[in-house]
């Protein structure tokens, strides 16, 4: 309808005018068709101004019609499906789209933050390093921050699904132009596996842009044929919405897929093909000049998108300006389409006959060697000032400037994928100089060309590619172009002209010239210095459309030739992702898998509280409405006064068999390992080879040639990667074998003064008897008639003994053990009430006691390990001066002045009475906990000099607060260890 | 993500594995006899190669076996594939 969408053209564009859409821009409504994007809809209705500049707050409309736009970004959605930094020029146009621009109070029109832009000799680039110190810079983070910036993050977690898919195929293509187009037609009809990933959600790139005649018809149809044949071909998949965004090690390519009418939003596709062809294309440049940031101001080739494209044509009256022929074709296609064209700016003085000829024959005014000085419009363009090269200047009116700086090829895929880029003079832009093994460069992404260059460059790379893959390529049709345009050749580029006004190097982050020469005055020269002091090239757009620019006039600041100044370097991703696509389905329950005990649906029976400590594991068992604490303090009482159960199936259970097994565990503990008899357990520390502590457990001893070593729980796997690591790569003759048989038993802690009476009870051929299973030795037999071994081990310092039985049969045995202690009041505990028990009896927790450099001496077992004469692994560095050196932190006890000061792990020690921070630590609290045992808090720590100090006065400084306490040693509770004889 | 050749399962992603460090590391055969240096040059000495670099790779989510590529540091071209062969890695 003419009133609703004034700069819609009757007819024209691949727009489907049978389909009309309604959707809201800033509470307003509007109507657009299927096929437009929320721009071209935008433009449709004469929207000028969609936002307000990063900095300046300058309003400011949409500049290009594709994904490199850096002006037009708006926000969709709301809530937790708030979606920040839209670019209007790819969000397709939906029914019902609301949209709203980001910046701007109280509104859009008219915005407060504009004074930003009338003082804006204050604020150059860097102004943050220079001012703002008084009285600290974070008075002023807050409102600098709140005034810069774009969009709002969403409000709450994504609740959008996501997908991931992982792919091989023999060639990837990035780009469904003419140029990516042609290379699957016929790699595809040469049998190879081929994925053809194009950004926008429809094929054709330049096809669908311009005026191009195929085989006498429009371009959009051979796109149409292709795409047909290209379905019909089971060995090709086509990826409309799909965006490349990064090209890894050995041409491993991320692509972003977007859902339409799928219950997923994104899909992840990670492909590892053989060969990667870039058709890319070419990304166009915008112009330096004076005020060359006002809504109205875009992209002579987008000006023909939005034209040919979406029947739309943002002006009434139009002027063209630029430095190379492409800029013509813009001429060309509104004069063809009854719009006023009212003058073209060629900055080259020497211009092609043949173009001048056509544009006199429309009788359109051709300025040469003529630059635009100044342009009139805070919110839309009014009038430009030209420049001619006889420097006589004068004001032409008009509402829609296209203007065109040049074409750079897209090279971030080939530069992330390791491709050298080399600076064409001719052109003045960067393109492809070597590319790596593997990889091919088609199209307009090779080099500024025509498209019979781009097809004939497409047909190469594709049969490269079928050769490298020892495959037949087919004869291939090439289309005849009935109606070629006017590509980009022969640019120029002129440093920008002397001017009071300022004129705009990167839009999207409101870098003007005069921020890069105070760049270079500064000596931030060298291109990535420069970047990072004036932030050009480091917005949402990455400088797509600006850095082209930016190195250049950066080259002619500094005298340097463009090839020597160089680029930026190319990063993923190409563009921005959400992070829940990265995620895909790795999010929630899915993050980490959760392991449950074999007897869980026991402990849930019990009422057990959960935790994940790797294993889904009981951390208390809460009775009626008790607390926390109270469970814990009930469950050790428990314990040492009669008897309790624990589940101890998580702890490390590898088997070490063979002739050598006793010679090899002798090298990895610091113990005498091979002398353990079969029937005896040895408690053992494990070290790397500097010495340090990395797991401790009990090896029990089956047979001479059968051993169990009871690694940590949280190391098991690690312990058993650490003995086939010596097996395979260091001790190859040894004659061991390793089995990991953690999950395949199951092991159940029956401690307390009455655990013998309980276990008795269950129908067993094993003897318990103290003179039959003395402490630290084990038994094999049957327990209920199944496989079962007893192990008289203890980390709770009570009468214990540790229970295996294969995995599945948990919770029927656990069950048994619960019904024989109900006589006795069995107490089943969890990981809270053990780690108090062994808190209490000074037992050490590797990782939590230890750190990364303590050795066996820093918490007691030195003596063990000078007494052993053999070697083991990290002996040796036991020897280190660093290692036998006085001051070394060692594990004592600590007892608060008041026992009912609780203590936590990480509180500092400071020796002496009345020591405050600052000073230097003298050591921290490790463990810490209330023992219901002594009634009162006790902890342990690492103190410097430790056994030195046994008795004396030490102050906890503990987030700010002091407290009097006194080191003793780490064994509170029955220290001589009577209850475990 | 590097595309690792392990030996005896095929070509398969990075994630699979775990690195292993420059190889060879030769541990001193009589740690008692090594001087502070030698052990210090076991411990914590690295060539650092730039260009063809030999290392150790366990195929952790696979096979669970260590073996050798040799790899270049600057381009990630893995040029050759060895087992372990009885070359120490290291400690």
């Amino acid at each position: 309808m003419a009133e609703s969408q004034p700069f819609r053209l009757d007819s024209g564009g691949l727009i489907d005018r049978d389909k009309p859409l309604r959707f809201q821009f800033n509470n307003k409504q509007y109507s657009g068709f299927e096929g437009d994007s929320l721009a071209s809809a935008l433009l449709a209705n004469g929207v000028k101004v969609v936002a307000r500049s990063f900095k300046y707050h300058r309003p400011r409309g949409i500049f290009t019609s594709g994904e490199e736009e850096p002006c037009g970004l708006v926000e969709t959605g709301s809530g937790s499906t708030r979606v920040p930094n839209v670019r209007a020029t790819t969000q397709p146009l939906e029914d019902g789209l609301s949209s709203r621009s980001q910046k701007g109070w109280p509104s859009l029109d008219f915005d407060v933050g504009r004074i930003i832009d009338f003082t804006h000799g204050l604020w150059p680039a860097g102004f943050y390093n220079k001012t703002f110190k008084w009285p600290g810079w974070h008075t002023w983070e807050k409102p600098i921050r709140n005034s810069a910036g774009l969009g709002r993050v969403p409000e709450g977690p994504d609740p959008d699904h996501y997908e991931r898919v992982n792919w091989h195929c023999d060639l990837l293509i990035c780009g469904g132009g003419p140029a990516g187009l042609m290379a699957a037609l016929l790699a595809g009809r040469a049998g190879l596996r081929v994925l053809l990933a194009e950004q926008d959600r429809e094929f054709g790139g330049s096809l669908i842009k311009e005026r191009t005649g195929l085989n006498d018809k429009p371009a959009v149809e051979w796109v149409r044929s292709v795409i047909r044949k290209l379905n019909a071909l089971p060995n090709v998949i086509l990826l409309p919405r799909t965006t490349a965004t990064g090209i890894y090690d050995h041409k491993v390519t991320t692509l972003v897929q977007t859902g339409t009418g799928t219950n997923w939003r994104e899909c992840y596709w990670v492909v590892r093909p053989k060969k990667i062809l870039l058709a890319t294309g070419a990304i166009e440049q915008g112009l330096i000049f004076p005020s060359n940031d006002r809504p109205g101001i875009m992209l002579s080739g987008a000006v023909r998108e939005y034209l040919n494209r979406y029947a739309v044509v943002p002006g009434r009256q139009v002027v063209v300006a630029g430095n190379n022929d492409s800029i013509y074709q813009t001429a060309f296609d509104l004069a063809d389409s009854n719009i006023e064209v009212t003058a073209v700016a060629d900055e080259r003085e020497n211009i092609d006959t043949g173009l001048a000829g056509r544009l006199a024959a429309l009788g359109i005014d051709l300025l040469a060697g003529s630059r635009i000085v100044n342009s009139k419009g805070s919110s839309g363009i009014r009038a430009v000032q030209v420049r001619n090269a006889e420097q006589e200047a004068r004001w032409i009116n008009c509402d829609l400037l296209a203007v065109s700086g040049g074409w750079a090829p897209r090279v971030h895929l080939l530069s992330h994928a390791g491709g050298h880029l080399k600076f064409d003079g001719a052109n003045h832009c960067f393109v492809p100089g070597q590319t790596p093994d593997g990889v091919y460069v088609a199209g307009q992404a090779s080099r500024p060309t025509d498209l019979a260059g781009a097809f004939s460059v497409a047909i190469d790379a594709s049969i490269a590619v079928c050769q490298s893959l020892d495959v037949v390529s087919p004869d291939l049709d090439i289309p005849q172009i009935t109606a070629d345009i006017v590509c980009s050749r022969h640019s120029a580029w002129n440093p920008p002209i002397a001017s009071g006004h300022r004129q705009w190097v990167d839009l999207a982050h409101d870098v003007t010239t005069d921020d890069v020469e105070l760049a270079v005055r500064e000596g931030y020269e060298s291109v990535e210095h420069f970047k990072r002091y004036t932030t050009a090239g480091m917005s949402v757009d990455q400088g797509k459309t600006s850095n082209t620019n930016a190195f250049l006039l950066l080259s002619h600041l500094t005298n340097k030739d463009p090839a020597d100044t160089g680029t930026t370097t190319f990063r993923p991703p190409y563009a921005p992702v959400t992070a829940g696509v990265i995620a895909a389905q790795s999010s929630g329950d899915l993050y980490v898998p959760k392991r449950y005990l074999p007897a869980h649906s026991i402990h849930k029976k019990m009422g057990a509280k959960f935790e994940d400590f790797g294993w889904q594991r009981p951390e208390y068992y809460p009775k009626d409405s008790e607390s926390k604490e109270d469970s814990i303090h009930r469950e050790v009482m428990g314990v040492r006064s009669g008897v309790g159960v624990f589940d101890n199936s998580p702890i490390g259970k590898l088997e070490v068999c063979g002739p050598d097994a006793a010679g090899f565990l002798d090298r990895l503990y610091i113990n005498n390992i091979r002398q353990l008899s079969p029937g005896k357990a040895r408690y053992g520390l494990m070290l790397n080879e500097s010495g340090v502590i990395i797991d401790d457990g009990v090896v029990v001893s089956l047979t001479e040639q059968h051993f169990i070593v009871h690694t940590t729980s949280a190391n098991a796997h690690r312990v058993f990667e650490i003995m086939e690591e010596w097996l395979q790569c260091e001790w190859t003759n040894l004659k061991v074998a390793v089995h990991d048989a953690t999950s395949s038993w199951a092991n159940f802690t029956v401690a307390g003064p009455k655990s013998r009476d309980v276990l008795s009870v269950l129908d067993s051929d094993m003897d318990l008897s103290p003179g039959a299973l003395p402490h630290m030795s084990a038994v094999s037999g049957s327990l209920l008639g199944l496989d079962c071994r007893i192990s008289r081990v203890s980390y709770s310092g009570e009468l214990s003994f540790e229970v295996n039985v294969p995995a599945g049969c948990a919770a029927s045995i656990l069950e048994a053990i619960i019904e024989a202690g109900e006589p006795h009041q069995i107490t089943p505990y969890g990981v809270e009430a053990l780690m108090v028990m062994r808190t209490e009896k000074g037992y050490l927790h590797v990782g939590s006691d230890t750190d990364g450099a303590t050795t066996p001496d820093d918490v007691g077992w030195g003596a063990i390990a000078r007494r052993k004469g053999r070697d083991f692994i990290g002996r040796r560095s036991l020897a280190r001066p660093a290692n036998t050196a006085g001051g070394r932190k060692q594990l004592v006890g600590i007892e608060p002045t008041d026992s009912t000061q609780a203590l936590m792990p990480g509180g500092h020690l400071l020796l002496g009475t009345d020591r405050d921070a600052p000073a230097i630590t003298d050591g921290w609290v490790t463990s810490a906990c209330f023992s219901p045992t002594l009634n009162r808090y006790i902890a342990l720590a690492m103190l410097r000099d430790g056994q030195d100090h046994l008795g004396d006065p030490v102050v906890i400084y503990d987030q700010g607060k002091r407290h009097n306490a006194r080191v003793v040693a780490p064994a509170f509770y029955d220290p001589e260890n009577a209850r475990l004889s | 993500m590097l595309r690792i050749p392990c030996p005896y399962c095929g070509v398969r992603d990075q994630d699979e594995f775990r690195y292993g460090g420059e190889a060879p590391i030769i541990r001193p055969a009589d740690p008692d006899k090594a001087s502070d240096k030698e052990w210090a040059d076991y411990l914590f000495y690295r060539e650092n190669t730039k260009g063809a670099h030999l290392e150790r790779w366990l195929h952790t989510y696979g096979c669970k076996q260590w073996f050798l590529i040799e790899r270049d540091t600057l381009t990630h071209a893995i040029t050759q594939v060895r087992l372990m062969d009885g070359v120490s890695g290291d400690g």
